[in-house]
Formats: structure tokens, C-alpha cells, sequence
């Protein structure tokens, strides 16, 4: 249990995995996002074909584990694709983040309907009793209101995220986990090693954290102070 | 007078449950007109038709010659030109005051973010309330923020005003600045239908009151007829309790 000598060695191991969790998971969530909040709008819409094709990708995200998404989209959907084009492989990298937006999207587009469903009915009809078509309001009335109603449940995805790409070590991705479960394969310094990895991820959450309380104190719907 | 608002044979279902079950009337440029009657009468959903807020089951709304029941008349073009204000206000609460005015025109495109703002100032001034421009709904009494709801209908040039119970939810001593911003409006020349239970506000203002009940226009006529002599025995029941 030298924690001297995991902090000198792991460091900069660490360091580099640090990098691909973080542009990882900054990427997954972007990308997430976009497909969680066209899912939503997809699932809420009236038409029946857009709200099934959202219903089924939904249901088989939050069905299935994201360590079997990652196996197949790693594994079994190059697999496929190399019926049409002979030789096709996706790098660690590019399937962590696919698997990740994937992931991150479903549930995304849940805590984005739940926050659209959550605005008061009357802000829509006082939006289209001005003339607004219904997509206007929808960007201009609804959605912001939505998004304020949700950072708490989003705040707690992004930090769901941050932490499933340790899962994608499991495909190879050089991230923290993956970067700590070779340097103690090498120096059997197990408990140091797990406890600093655990750090590392702590720090990252606490950060998200502070930054989403900020967010939240500066959205209150008041008058700003002069002062 | 130019006829403003033609309703023929308007019928409206929700579910099996007929909550208008046909109504027939005409408005005029420049008129007020009170609707009244008892609640579940129809008297909000006859107005929300007017907009089309409420899909229509059958019959026809003739707005400055557009049939707004015919699928093909863009309702949004139709709606810029029709005010309506709320029992719940419906400030958006997340814009402070003059946003919520400058918004509709600003994203329609009918004006400049200046003449926009020149608007807003112009009607916060109208309603009394430009010192609180930048302040948030939320930081606003009922009656403040229904003023700021009259002003943020007018910003788009409405040539036709709707007010559904907009005293409904105040609170008894603001009732009277939010009746006096529509006294001044109808003072204007506005065409304005207004669902109300201020039997007060509708004698006073009135060109013509209606009386609903049942989802039908039971009895009309000017604010005298209605009030002093009505005809009908529903409306002599109404008036009975609520005078």
C-alpha cells in the first residue's frame, strides 16, 4: 500500500486516461443531447411511425445494459456493416462515444419530456394566441422553460455518463479505469490504486457539481441586482 | 357597421359531451361584447373557438372575411391580428416584463428589436407599469401582471381583443386597475369579446351583452334589455343570483 509510489508512477497514466474519459464523455453528451432531444420531440409528436421508431430506440437502450450496447456496437455492428463494406472496423475511441450519445440519449429524451410536460399548457396557448406556429413555440417559450425544469435530472445524466465510460474499457478505450487496471496489473498496488482512481472521478463529479449550482442560481427568474 | 366576427351554426364536442350546441352571432368593428351565464355554459369555449385555441366540431367562424374553421387559412397569420388575454395571465416567466412584449412581434418579424422596444414602452407606459420593464412576473401582484398581458396582446396590432375572465383570478382590490386598462381600450374603438363575470364591468362598457347557457346564446341585447328587462326565464334566474 504505497501511495507515494502509485502517486509518482499513475500520474501521468492517469493524466492520459483522464483525457479520453473527459472527451469522451464531453462529446457523448453533446452528441447525446441531439439525438435526446430529437427522440423527444419524435416521441411527442403526431405522428405515429416517428413516435414508434423513438419508442423502440428507448425501450431498447433502457432495456439492455450499456455494456452489451458497447459489445455490439464494439463488436457486432462492424460485423454487420462488413456484409457491404468488406473490412469495416470502428476504433475503441468512435464506439465509446457512439455507445455513450446512444446510451445518454435515451434517458435524456425521457427528463426532456418530463421537463416539456412539466410547462403549464397555458404558456403554449398564450405563445400561439400570439401567432407563434407551434415549432416557434416550442423553441422560443417552451423549451427554455423546459431546460430550467430539468437541469437537476440533466446535471444527474451528465454525471451518469461521466461515470459509464468507465464501462468502456471493457472495448479497450484507454480511459481512467482502463489506464488504472494496467499500471496495477503491473505493480499489484490494488488498494492505492483503486482509491486514487476513485479521486479522480470524485473531483470531476464535485466540479460538475459546483458548476450546476452556479447555472441554476443564475437562471432564477428575478430582477439582476445593480450592485 | 363592418361585420368583424361571423359565427354560424358553431357546435363543439369534446369527447361525446356537446359543450356548444350551435351557436349563431355576428360582432361589428368597435363593438365590446360581454358574454356572461353560469359556468359550464360554454361561454370560454365559445371564446377559445374564436382563435381556434379550441378546435371547432362544425359550423363556421368568418374572420375579417377568413373562414378560421377551413383547414386551409393559416390560423398563425389569423391569430396575429386577434389579442387574447388570460384568467391565468400566461406571462411567460422566464422573460422579464418588456421581453414578454417584445417577443410575438420581435420573432414574427412584424417589427425591429427597436420598434419593438419602442412599442413595449409606449404600452407598459399605457398600463402604468414602465418602471417595471426589467422586473420578472414573478415579482409582479395579479393585477400588475394581467395589466402586463393586455400590453403584451396589443403589441401585435390586434384588431380584435379577447379577454377570458381576466379579472377571474385576482385578487378583489386589483380588480379595478385591470377593468380600467379595458375601459380605456374599448374607449379606443377595440372589438372586444369578453367572457366576464363582472356584471358591473359589462352594464357599464358593454355594447351588447350575451347570455349563455347550456351551450347556446340564450338571450341578447344591449346592457339595459339583458340587465333591466331580460326576457328569458334562465336569464331572470342568473341574474337573480349573481345581482
Amino acid at each position: 500500500m504505497n501511495f507515494g509510489r502509485v502517486i509518482s508512477e499513475a500520474t501521468p497514466l492517469l493524466l492520459q486516461g483522464l483525457r479520453y474519459t473527459l472527451i469522451v464523455s464531453l462529446i457523448g453528451i453533446v452528441i447525446g443531447i441531439v439525438i435526446g432531444l430529437v427522440m423527444c420531440l419524435m416521441n411527442m409528436s403526431k405522428n405515429k411511425l416517428l413516435r414508434s421508431i423513438a419508442g423502440v430506440y428507448i425501450w431498447i437502450i433502457r432495456g439492455t445494459p450499456m455494456l452489451v450496447q458497447a459489445y455490439f456496437v464494439f463488436f457486432g455492428f462492424p460485423q454487420l456493416l462488413q456484409l457491404l463494406i468488406p473490412g469495416f472496423r470502428l476504433e475503441a475511441f468512435s464506439a465509446g462515444i457512439i455507445t455513450l450519445s446512444l446510451n445518454a440519449g435515451a434517458y435524456l429524451a425521457e427528463i426532456f419530456r418530463s421537463g416539456i410536460q412539466a410547462v403549464p399548457k397555458g404558456q403554449t396557448e398564450a405563445a400561439r394566441s400570439l401567432g407563434l406556429s407551434s415549432s416557434k413555440t416550442m423553441m422560443k417559450v417552451v423549451l427554455p422553460q423546459a431546460f430550467k425544469i430539468t437541469i437537476p435530472s440533466l446535471v444527474n445524466q451528465f454525471i451518469i455518463s461521466i461515470k459509464d465510460t468507465s464501462i468502456l474499457s471493457a472495448i479497450g478505450l484507454a480511459e481512467l479505469t482502463n489506464m488504472t487496471k494496467q499500471y496495477v496489473g503491473k505493480s499489484y498496488e490494488f488498494f492505492a490504486s483503486y482509491v486514487y482512481l476513485a479521486v479522480f472521478y470524485l473531483v470531476i463529479v464535485s466540479l460538475l457539481m459546483i458548476l450546476s449550482n452556479y447555472i441554476e442560481k443564475r437562471l432564477k427568474y428575478e430582477r439582476k441586482s445593480n450592485s | 357597421m363592418k361585420e368583424k366576427v361571423i359565427v354560424k351554426d358553431l357546435h363543439k364536442y369534446f369527447d361525446k359531451l356537446e359543450v356548444l350546441t350551435g351557436i349563431d352571432t355576428v360582432i361589428y368593428e368597435g363593438e365590446v361584447v360581454c358574454v356572461i351565464g353560469p359556468s359550464g355554459s360554454g361561454k370560454s369555449t365559445f371564446l377559445r373557438c374564436l382563435n381556434k385555441l379550441e378546435d371547432v366540431t362544425s359550423g363556421t367562424i368568418i374572420i375579417d372575411d377568413f373562414n378560421i374553421t377551413d383547414e386551409k387559412v393559416n390560423i398563425n397569420k389569423v391569430r396575429e391580428n386577434i389579442g387574447m388575454v388570460f384568467q391565468q395571465f400566461n406571462l411567460f416567466p422566464n422573460m422579464t416584463v418588456k421581453k414578454n412584449i417584445m417577443m410575438a412581434p420581435v420573432t414574427l418579424k412584424k417589427m425591429t428589436t427597436e420598434e419593438a422596444s419602442a412599442k413595449a414602452d409606449e404600452l407598459l407606459t399605457r398600463v402604468g407599469l414602465l418602471e417595471k420593464a426589467d422586473s420578472f412576473p414573478g415579482e409582479l401582484s395579479g393585477g400588475q401582471q394581467q395589466r402586463v398581458a393586455i400590453a403584451r396582446a396589443l403589441a401585435m396590432n390586434p384588431d380584435i381583443m379577447l379577454f377570458d375572465e381576466p379579472t377571474s383570478a385576482l385578487d378583489p382590490e386589483m380588480v379595478g386597475e385591470v377593468l380600467e386598462v379595458m375601459k380605456d381600450l374599448a374607449a379606443q374603438g377595440m372589438t372586444m369579446v369578453v367572457v366576464t363575470h363582472e356584471m358591473g364591468f359589462a352594464r357599464e362598457v358593454a355594447d351588447r351583452v350575451l347570455f349563455m347557457d347550456g351551450g347556446v346564446i340564450c338571450e341578447e341585447g344591449t346592457p339595459e334589455e339583458v340587465f333591466l328587462n331580460p326576457q328569458q326565464e334562465r336569464t331572470q334566474d342568473f341574474l337573480r343570483k349573481v345581482l
